[in-house]
């Protein structure tokens, strides 16, 4: 049986803190091996806004720059595969992130942690 | 006397370099497609043999495309190839001389002046048969030595022969390269001794036999000479499949495949493998390659074939090429070097293997008109070019639809050089969908990247692509688009994928013609340079991209025109970014010269 909860009205948001002790950064640590550039970025969603890829598809490369930096890269192969490889991001890119790079990094960070 | 043990290092050496020959080729062609095979079974009944016939002996023994780029350099290989070759086939008729027109075994020909004193003939004589014959051999052996000494020269004077750059060769190499010249000196020593000895030979080994005959005891020197010639031949023979000399034989089954229509497939094969080795490392593709301006020299075609050739190739390494075509070029063998790397780099090729399910959501419109516009990537990312491109099909009157008005999805090119073949390829599979559903007779792309892959890659049965600077020129040509000239003086670029990629050089600059004095470029068409913002190009970072963007434009206004016009959006990109000119595309500047004969224009797409 679920337990009934009264409903006031609002609800308690799962708690956002991220435990950078508990994830796994390794793939962001190889992947910034490969291409350091990914240190450059400020989340700033130029590339996201500019994305071929993002106007079909949810799809964000912003968000996926940050999730491999806090080491959450559950279920980011599959995301990133979504990537064209156009280069539109990279061109606008005002931090000079080598993005093509990055996302062929990434999946191949995340591609050989899995194998 | 027809045999000598010294005979037998080079007899082994021989016999040993063919097996090895016989076996590796055999294994090529049963690596190779069934359909490659049948290509080049057919090709020994075409008439194309006749061509192979001729470029064998064009480029394998004169040449020809190493003169092009520098005479010494052309004659210093001509005089090894050729002097060789012929060396090998006028012993062989000397030696028929001798025999009474019978064939000799394969040593004889090559040591016949040991086994032959024909004391008949005089030193000078030249017109008896005989006597030619030494004659000749004499006169090939000088011209063989004289390619020796520029060689020796080649190796600190390199400028000369126009190499500013030249390959750092393993340690394997050296050696093998050092048994191959001192072949020749032996073979001046081994038959002057024995000249000097029995006072033969030809105007050369006779006069030296009779120098050395005073200051040497040549009858002890002699028979080790002879040795010592063999023990050479040998040597280089038995090395040869294992050093960079294994082009001599390869590039001639290479020039055949290619002449039968075989070329280097999406994934490395039996011809990869075939190119690898045709590949000489004489470092002509450094100095053209504009990575050496940044400083990235590691990865410059000769040393992504060595690494591949020796199976110790850096994946990380190979990412940085701007896959310009520049070495592809130049190369005198005409390997495909961004083939090869393309297929180096799918190593990796399961990355990013996406379905691109979320493409299928794009609903199908019925669209009728006759041309269909693709801006492409890059097209949407310069609005400029994209609108320039509205305005002047507005102008001329075209029906047009415009394929990716709500933005495009790549045509996958980029994809495909980073050698990730199989996403490519569901992209050309969308993509080719929804051309095809335009119903259109021509596409009409402002990107070159796309262009290419549309020619080379799509199967667009009854659709004419074109790049816009090409439908341009055929607007102006028609009549339909009235240009006004302007008072500047303006430089093109050419663009790597429209240029050396799709051999488009007239038709843009046909059109600037019309608006604006268009003044040369030390550097342009075929050696176009490139503008560093390479889709091809994957890991190098900005900086790096910088430098050989400035490269670029130091070249590009050394005539200090008041324009640098392309027909790129990428390139117009990358080149505005160095604030060093006025740059544009020819879709911008043919739109503004059009709006200034006329009256401006509404801009209004029409077809939907």
């Amino acid at each position: 049986m679920e337990k009934k909860v009264i409903n006031f009205g609002y609800s308690v948001t799962r708690d956002r803190q991220i435990d950078f002790d508990a994830n796994n950064r390794d793939i962001c640590k190889i992947v910034a091996a490969a291409e350091p550039t990914i240190n450059l970025c400020i989340s700033c969603g130029t590339c996201t806004a500019t994305c071929s890829a993002a106007l079909f598809t949810d799809f964000s490369l912003r968000q996926i720059i940050l999730l491999v930096r806090r080491g959450e890269t559950k279920g980011l192969e599959k995301e990133i595969s979504k990537c064209m490889l156009c280069g539109k991001c990279q061109l606008v890119c005002p931090r000079n992130v080598s993005t093509r790079n990055l996302v062929i990094q990434i999946s191949k960070a995340i591609t050989t942690a899995r194998s | 006397m027809t045999f000598d043990l010294f005979v037998l290092p080079f007899f082994f050496g021989l016999l040993f370099l063919m097996a090895v020959l016989i076996i590796k080729y055999s294994r090529w062609i049963a690596m190779m497609d069934a359909s490659d095979r049948i290509k080049a079974a057919m090709g020994l009944f075409s008439v194309n043999l006749l061509k192979t016939i001729k470029e064998i002996f064009m480029e394998s023994l004169l040449h020809r495309k190493m003169f092009k780029r520098n005479p010494l350099l052309g004659y210093m290989h001509m005089s090894f190839a050729l002097g060789w070759f012929l060396l090998i086939v006028m012993g062989n008729l000397e030696s028929r001389v001798y025999s009474g027109g019978h064939i000799n075994p394969p040593y004889y020909p090559i040591f016949l002046k040991f086994f032959i004193h024909d004391k008949r003939v005089l030193p000078f004589e030249i017109f008896t048969l005989p006597g030619f014959f030494r004659f000749t051999m004499d006169l090939l052996l000088l011209y063989v030595l004289s390619g020796l000494v520029l060689a020796l020269f080649k190796r600190t004077r390199s400028k000369w022969f126009g190499l500013h750059q030249t390959t750092n060769h393993k340690r394997f190499d050296r050696w093998v390269l050092t048994s191959l010249w001192l072949i020749f000196p032996m073979r001046l020593l081994a038959e002057s001794f024995t000249a000097g000895i029995y006072r033969g030979g030809g105007f050369l080994t006779n006069t030296l036999g009779s120098i050395f005959d005073v200051i040497l005891p040549l009858e002890y020197l002699a028979y080790p000479a002879w040795w010592a010639y063999s023990t050479m031949l040998g040597i280089f023979f038995v090395t040869l499949p294992w050093s960079r000399f294994m082009h001599i034989p390869t590039e001639i089954i290479l020039i055949y495949l290619r002449n039968a229509g075989i070329e280097q497939g999406k994934y490395p094969g039996s011809f990869s493998e075939i190119e690898l080795r045709s590949c000489p490392r004489c470092g002509v593709c450094i100095d053209v390659c504009q990575m050496n301006q940044a400083g990235l020299t590691g990865s410059t075609a000769v040393y992504l074939i060595r690494s591949l050739r020796d199976k110790q190739a850096d994946v990380q390494l190979n990412l940085n090429c701007l896959m310009c075509g520049r070495c592809l070029e130049a190369c005198p063998v005409g390997i495909d070097t961004l083939g090869l790397r393309v297929g180096a780099r799918s190593v990796d090729n399961k990355l990013l293997a996406s379905d691109f399910s979320y493409l299928l959501k794009e609903p199908v419109v019925e669209r009728k008109a006759e041309v269909a516009y693709f801006a492409g990537c890059m097209g949407h990312l310069t609005p400029g070019v994209k609108r320039a491109m509205l305005q002047i099909f507005e102008k001329a009157g075209v029906e047009y639809t415009f394929l990716d008005e709500d933005g495009s999805i790549c045509c996958g090119r980029p994809l495909k050089l980073a050698g990730l073949q199989e996403s490519a390829s569901k992209l050309v599979k969308e993509n080719t969908m929804k051309i095809l559903d335009t119903k259109a007779k021509i596409l009409v792309t402002s990107c070159p990247i796309c262009y290419k892959v549309f020619n080379n890659d799509y199967e667009l049965q009854g659709i004419e692509v074109m790049h816009h600077s090409v439908y341009i020129d055929k607007l102006v040509k028609d009549g339909k688009l009235v240009l006004q000239p302007m008072d500047m003086k303006a430089v093109y670029h050419d663009p790597c994928e429209l240029g050396r990629g799709s051999g488009i050089y007239e038709q843009p600059r046909n059109v600037l013609k019309q608006i604006a004095e268009v003044a040369d470029v030390s550097e342009e068409r075929v050696n176009s340079l490139c503008c560093g913002g390479s889709i091809g190009e994957i890991s190098m970072n900005a900086a790096k991209r910088n430098v050989i963007r400035d490269g670029a434009l130091g070249i590009l206004c050394e005539s200090q025109p008041d324009i640098l016009v392309t027909a790129c959006p990428l390139c117009k990109k990358t080149f505005d970014s160095g604030n060093a000119i006025l740059v544009k595309d020819i879709a911008e500047i043919v739109a503004e010269s059009m709006i200034l004969s006329k009256q401006k224009v509404e801009i209004t797409a029409i077809a939907r």
